[in-house]
């Protein structure tokens, strides 16, 4: 029998340019160049590997974005996933985690799976809860945060490196998993990849179809609210010196005068 | 005075910093009401009374270290209908985070995680955040439900108030789905004697520029000197030249402490993602161009095998 592994996936604004928000405190997507979330890179990169230890195995991604977050879906298909499913609706706009994850569970439910992989975080909101609310809404075991991973007999298994300790854990399929950027590089897209890509079918689905309500979503179903954004001043220059032999000396100075020593 | 719900964050009884420092903000916005979980519960309950919970939920059914998560959502679900609080407070751990979220889905609440404060609002607590590599800082609400809310480590002090503390057994249902994910081994991290990255007050990193894992004494001995917890660059994790548990930056951890030492780090936009919202920071580094050099309060342009040893012993010296 096929194991069917869903691969969640976002279209984040490019960390090396200036992310800012819009006027109505959502972010801005205008003025900056999305991508693949580099920390989803590694979930696709599992699920190939995975999917390459099956006898059978069929790899769909997902995506919750505007119309430009299909290319986070293209990136992840020329990768070598299968198929892809775009969520996109106007009535998105301005979804928090708890939409998100409500919209991801409906798309991958329709979808049909035995596994759903994850990034360990986006690298926008970074908060790093989705996939735990992906399995509490699925009813399903999370085995997330993980560096290693593997499938066998309707089993997954994964190493968790916590802050205090390391964890074996275990549990039966169906399952949402999460990986961090420790589970193995990702691979390159080659030029056939990006090639048979472009043939590879994507679906595109709105809250009709996933028989959500608008209300339920974006900003009016959003159960937080920002009330203000602030750009932070950049930081006042600093005293910078140059290490003539007593560079630490001065260093060591200036922490007394912070009282740090 | 409405109760305030805290998870409490603790290993084998011997409650974590950042806890505590979680009780000085819960103490904003009403009386705290711990939640103590695992091997070693009932011991917390002293140090948390002293910093001002009122009474301490405990349970240490071993379905807490069997399985993960899962049962500490169903034993904070527990208290949270036990007691009824008007916020509930949770470290921003890897692990205190997807706790809080279950939770609050349970409970119908919007979550707000990464705070960096917290205070009273007429609408309920209102959360500062950092957000996109900390160049914009928010204040946000949970406008659903009762807020769930998670902080992170350094954004309280901690203040010894002396509360009651009164210990009661929390009775906890576990769910169908608690015992979904098995937690096969643990294996405990080595200690290094050093405070952990996360909770540390100052932290010093090795980069690039440390060239290598046999050089990465001399950053250890200067963390030594400050009583300072150890980071690592991405580019130093990624040389194999420090274990991945101390990387600093965006896909590592976000630290915020007092001071932080970068030496031998360029300051790529990763980075600065993990550390800019440091008090005061202070940068080692050959480059004068490098970008580090834009965030610091103090910089030395110079060779960090000159200079880092030099201030280790002015350091050491000083402190006579």
């Amino acid at each position: 029998m096929s194991l069917r592994i869903v691969v969640c996936v976002k279209y984040v604004p490019d960390a090396t340019g200036d992310r800012r928000f819009a006027d109505d405190l959502t972010l801005d997507r205008e003025d900056v160049d999305g991508l693949l979330s580099e920390l989803d890179e590694y979930a696709v990169e599992q699920a190939l590997q995975i999917a390459d230890g099956a006898d059978d195995a069929e790899i769909t991604v997902v995506t919750v974005g505007p119309e430009d977050a299909k290319d986070a879906l293209r990136k992840a298909l020329s990768m070598g996933a299968d198929k892809a499913v775009h969520v996109e609706d106007d009535d998105l706009h301005g979804s928090d985690v708890m939409g998100t994850s409500l919209v991801l569970a409906k798309a991958v439910e329709r979808t049909g799976y035995d596994l759903v992989i994850c990034g360990m975080a986006s690298t926008d909101g970074v908060m790093g809860v989705l996939p735990a609310l992906l399995a509490e809404r699925l009813g399903v075991p999370q085995v997330t945060l993980l560096s290693e991973v593997s499938v066998a007999g309707g089993v997954v298994t994964g190493r968790r490196d916590g802050d205090t300790a390391s964890e074996q854990l275990e549990a039966s399929l169906p399952a949402v998993v999460s990986v961090t950027d420790q589970s193995g590089e990702a691979r390159y897209p080659s030029f056939k990849g990006i090639m048979a890509a472009k043939k590879k079918p994507v679906e595109s689905l709105d809250l009709e179809d996933l028989e959500l309500d608008a209300d339920e979503v974006g900003l009016a179903g959003a159960w937080t609210a920002v009330d203000s954004a602030t750009e932070r001043p950049a930081r006042t220059a600093g005293t910078v010196v140059k290490d003539e032999g007593e560079g630490g000396k001065q260093l060591a100075e200036f922490l007394a005068g912070q009282k740090f020593i | 005075m409405a109760e305030v719900l805290v998870l409490v964050d603790h290993v084998d009884g011997a409650v974590r910093k950042p806890t505590l420092e979680l009780l000085t903000l819960a103490r904003r916005i009403g009386d705290p009401v711990a939640v103590a979980l695992g091997a070693g519960a009932g011991g917390t309950a002293g140090v948390l009374g002293e910093h001002g919970a009122v009474k301490v939920l405990t349970s240490d059914a071993p379905e807490f270290a069997d399985y993960l998560v899962v049962p500490k959502v169903d034993a904070l679900q527990a208290a949270f209908d036990a007691v009824s609080p008007a916020a509930v407070l949770v470290v921003s751990s890897a692990e205190g985070k997807e706790i809080a979220a279950r939770l609050a889905l349970r409970i119908g609440s919007g979550i707000i995680t990464d705070a960096t404060d917290l205070e009273a609002g007429d609408e309920g607590p209102v959360a500062t955040q950092a957000v996109f590599a900390a160049s914009y800082t928010t204040r946000s609400r949970v406008s659903k439900g009762v807020p769930v809310i998670t902080v992170k480590p350094n954004s309280a002090p901690v203040e010894p108030a002396a509360a009651a503390g009164t210990v009661e057994a929390l009775t906890v249902s576990f769910g169908e789905t608690a015992s979904g994910t098995k937690v096969v081994s643990r294996t405990a991290r080595e200690s290094t004697g050093r405070p952990e990255l996360t909770e540390a007050a100052i932290v010093v990193s090795g980069g690039r520029g440390v060239n290598g894992a046999e050089n990465f004494p001399l950053i250890e001995a200067l963390a030594d000197s400050l009583g300072a917890a150890v980071g690592a660059s991405r580019a130093a994790v990624d040389a194999g030249w420090y274990p991945h548990t101390s990387q600093v930056g965006q896909t590592g951890k976000s630290v915020s402490p007092q001071l932080y030492i970068a030496s031998g780090i360029s300051g790529a936009i990763q980075h600065r993602a993990g550390m800019q919202t440091s008090k005061t920071i202070v940068a080692i580094n050959k480059d004068a161009e490098a970008p580090i050099f834009e965030l610091v309060d103090y910089g030395v342009v110079g060779d960090l095998f000159a200079v880092v040893p030099q201030l280790t012993e002015e350091i050491n010296t000083r402190k006579g």
